[in-house]
């Protein structure tokens, strides 16, 4: 299924983190990645949404290898970037950048702006000098910064502006490849708008493709062309973004649509019972939702669902799709 | 019949003296709450909505904090001229309050059925076996699921959303007549979000209890509030009912913040945001303080701050064009 249109494609993804218990043999691992795969086509932007604790980040940081992950292929422009070495992932990596949730935490506050984002040109020996610093200007303005701004410190600016930083750190080196976890989610309402419409412009302009991770899916539907519903290291469900509102077909997904507070008082409804949170289930026996499904049968106890297409590549991963 | 409202709030102004000189952090708001209603504070981080919520009940930090002018009457007494000793049995019992995350307000070393049992015992005249009886039945009035076991669990030992409800738990255990909420179900995930907005809903029905819901999100809003105040640079920018306010939004701000929201009904595409950032606490514009991101400012924006016109019945806002705006 490696064909040239997708830019990324990955392949039974695991990341197992083990618990080191004094006088305790606990070898059970947390399967904070549990065999994911999936697919973004050059161009496209896949968001992939789930609950604190569904392992969206960890699958994030796994893609790029910013953690090792357990098992699986990755597939990057056809290369397998887990069969590569030190030298080779380093060559790699200008065409794969991360953005950060926290944009206080994600900067280096004694460096100075410029130094921030003509770091990578520098490493990678893109440019230098004046050559650089002229670079480096060119892409503040892309992200809505001033020239000027090169000279100042991260604590100098408020987060939106911070997260623009962010923004310009990870396009500086023209990558394919964006990794976006929670970009906006510490930003205030009218400071999210700005970013995403940020982010959006970026994309047409530079041909980006985007795996945009968050919690939020009225910013997720926003941004995605597809999306991807993670629940305790599985995907639960994936799908183009308008046919996953129009029809969730995991009852995970129509839990999680239903609890969207909705913008107008006049549509408060009655709302479906959820069901009490319990907690991560680390047997591999069974759907992992099922505790929590209203729908669950004794198949459900027993055996795991797979992710199947149920046409126009609308996947999920449920015994009784209705 | 008129009903007489539970709170009253009347030009409250709390400035906090810092280094960089001082933050206006809250400018004349005046607004009611009667029994039973639920109303919403929302605007984005450094409007003033906690500010103004923790000087309702004089908790800001004095120094750097200071109300510097303004009445609170709660059932026609003024809060602020009180005694903190008198101050002392209001809080907790009276009028409640909860915060966002319940980790940090919760004591990590005792168990919440402790916690529960302090605050009973604190304020109200009966002995330790009657407390664990009201905390167990306060535990089971917000559904956590066998209440007489977990009532000896410690924080850690519970999920966000079970903290969470100990905390609402805890607040409400001495059946306050108001209950303060500072960004209740932020840090949840929605589906738990959900659950506890729906459980505040109905615990306020059944216990008659006004609430102050502070929140960003206008979702939040929708949800569950009567009516509503947006907050904007220390200042209240427009209020009314949640229906009028949501049908005919008549402050630019207000419109604003909702157009940043994406709309799930919409195919996507570019969303309307408000230009620039909320100003400099320390350094306020002059007029309107919105003005320098409207869309719709004229000269005279500058030049004064606008008054509160008068929308319809108890809907208000605080924009020289409200008429057109919107």
């Amino acid at each position: 299924m490696v064909q040239n249109n997708y830019l990324l494609h990955v392949e039974h993804l695991k990341k197992y983190f083990y618990r080191e218990k004094l006088f305790s043999s606990d070898k059970e691992p947390i399967r904070a990645v549990n065999d994911i795969t999936f697919s973004i086509r050059r161009g496209e932007t896949l968001g992939l949404v789930g609950e604190s604790g569904c392992g969206k980040t960890t699958a994030g940081k796994s893609i790029l290898r910013l953690i090792e992950p357990t098992s699986g292929r990755i597939f990057f422009n056809g290369i397998n970037i887990l069969d590569l070495n030190r030298e080779g992932l380093r060559k790699l990596r200008p065409r794969m950048q991360f953005i950060f949730q926290d944009p206080y935490e994600s900067l280096n506050p004694r460096m100075k702006v410029g130094e921030i984002v003509g770091e990578g040109l520098e490493v990678h020996r893109l440019a230098r000098g004046k050559e650089k610093d002229d670079r480096v200007a060119e892409i503040l303005g892309k992200v809505g910064l001033h020239p000027r701004d090169a000279m100042r410190y991260p604590h100098e600016f408020s987060g939106g502006q911070r997260q623009r930083i962010g923004i310009a750190r990870a396009i500086s080196l023209h990558p394919e490849l964006i990794v976006a976890d929670e970009p906006v989610s510490a930003l205030d309402v009218s400071i999210q708008a700005q970013i995403l419409n940020l982010l959006m412009d970026l994309r047409d302009q530079l041909g980006l493709t985007y795996l945009f991770i968050s919690h939020d899916l009225r910013i997720v539907k926003h941004i995605s062309d597809r999306i991807a519903v993670m629940y305790l290291g599985k995907m639960a469900e994936m799908a183009n973004g308008e046919d996953l509102f129009r029809r969730p077909l995991h009852p995970y997904t129509q839990i999680l649509l239903q609890a969207i507070p909705k913008l107008d008082p006049s549509g408060r409804g009655q709302k479906a019972p959820i069901r009490e949170e319990l907690s991560p289930d680390s047997g591999d026996r069974g759907c992992l939702f099922q505790p929590r499904c209203p729908h669950a049968k004794e198949r459900c106890r027993t055996e795991g669902p797979l992710l199947l297409d149920h046409g126009e590549d609308h996947f999920v991963a449920c015994h009784f799709v209705s | 019949m008129i009903k007489k409202p539970l709170l009253e709030i009347r030009s409250l102004t709390t400035h906090f003296l810092t280094e960089d000189g001082v933050v206006r952090a809250v400018e004349d708001v005046s607004f009611d709450i009667f029994p039973g209603e639920i109303v919403s504070l929302v605007g984005e981080s450094g409007c003033g909505k906690s500010v103004t919520g923790l000087s309702i009940l004089k908790l800001i930090p004095s120094p750097p904090g200071q109300i510097v002018n303004g009445e609170v009457f709660f059932e026609g007494r003024n809060l602020l001229a009180l005694e903190e000793r008198e101050m002392e049995r209001v809080r907790g019992n009276e009028i409640s309050m909860i915060f966002q995350e319940p980790m940090t307000s919760l004591n990590p070393v005792f168990t919440i059925g402790n916690q529960i049992m302090e605050a009973i015992e604190l304020h109200q005249k009966i002995d330790k076996k009657e407390a664990r009886q009201r905390a167990i039945e306060m535990l089971d009035r917000v559904r956590i699921p066998s209440p007489e076991v977990r009532i000896d669990s410690y924080p850690h030992q519970l999920s966000g959303g079970m903290r969470q409800r100990a905390m609402i738990a805890m607040a409400l255990s001495c059946q306050p007549r108001l209950l303060i909420a500072d960004e209740p179900t932020t840090a949840l995930d929605v589906t738990i979000q959900a659950q506890v907005l729906r459980l505040l809903k109905e615990i306020q029905r059944e216990m008659g209890m006004a609430v102050i819901l502070i929140t960003h999100d206008l979702g939040v809003v929708a949800e569950i509030a009567d009516r509503v105040a947006v907050m904007y640079a220390g200042r209240i920018v427009e209020s009314g009912p949640i229906e009028s306010i949501f049908g005919q939004m008549r402050h630019p701000y207000t419109r604003g913040l909702l157009e940043s929201i994406p709309q799930l009904e919409e195919k996507k595409k570019r969303l309307n945001a408000i230009p620039g950032q909320v100003p400099n606490p320390t350094d306020l514009p002059a007029g309107c303080k919105f003005h320098p991101r409207c869309s719709l400012r004229i000269d005279e924006c500058q030049k004064g701050e606008p008054p509160l016109f008068q929308v319809q019945g108890n809907h208000y806002s605080r924009c020289l064009r409200w008429k057109e705006c919107c």
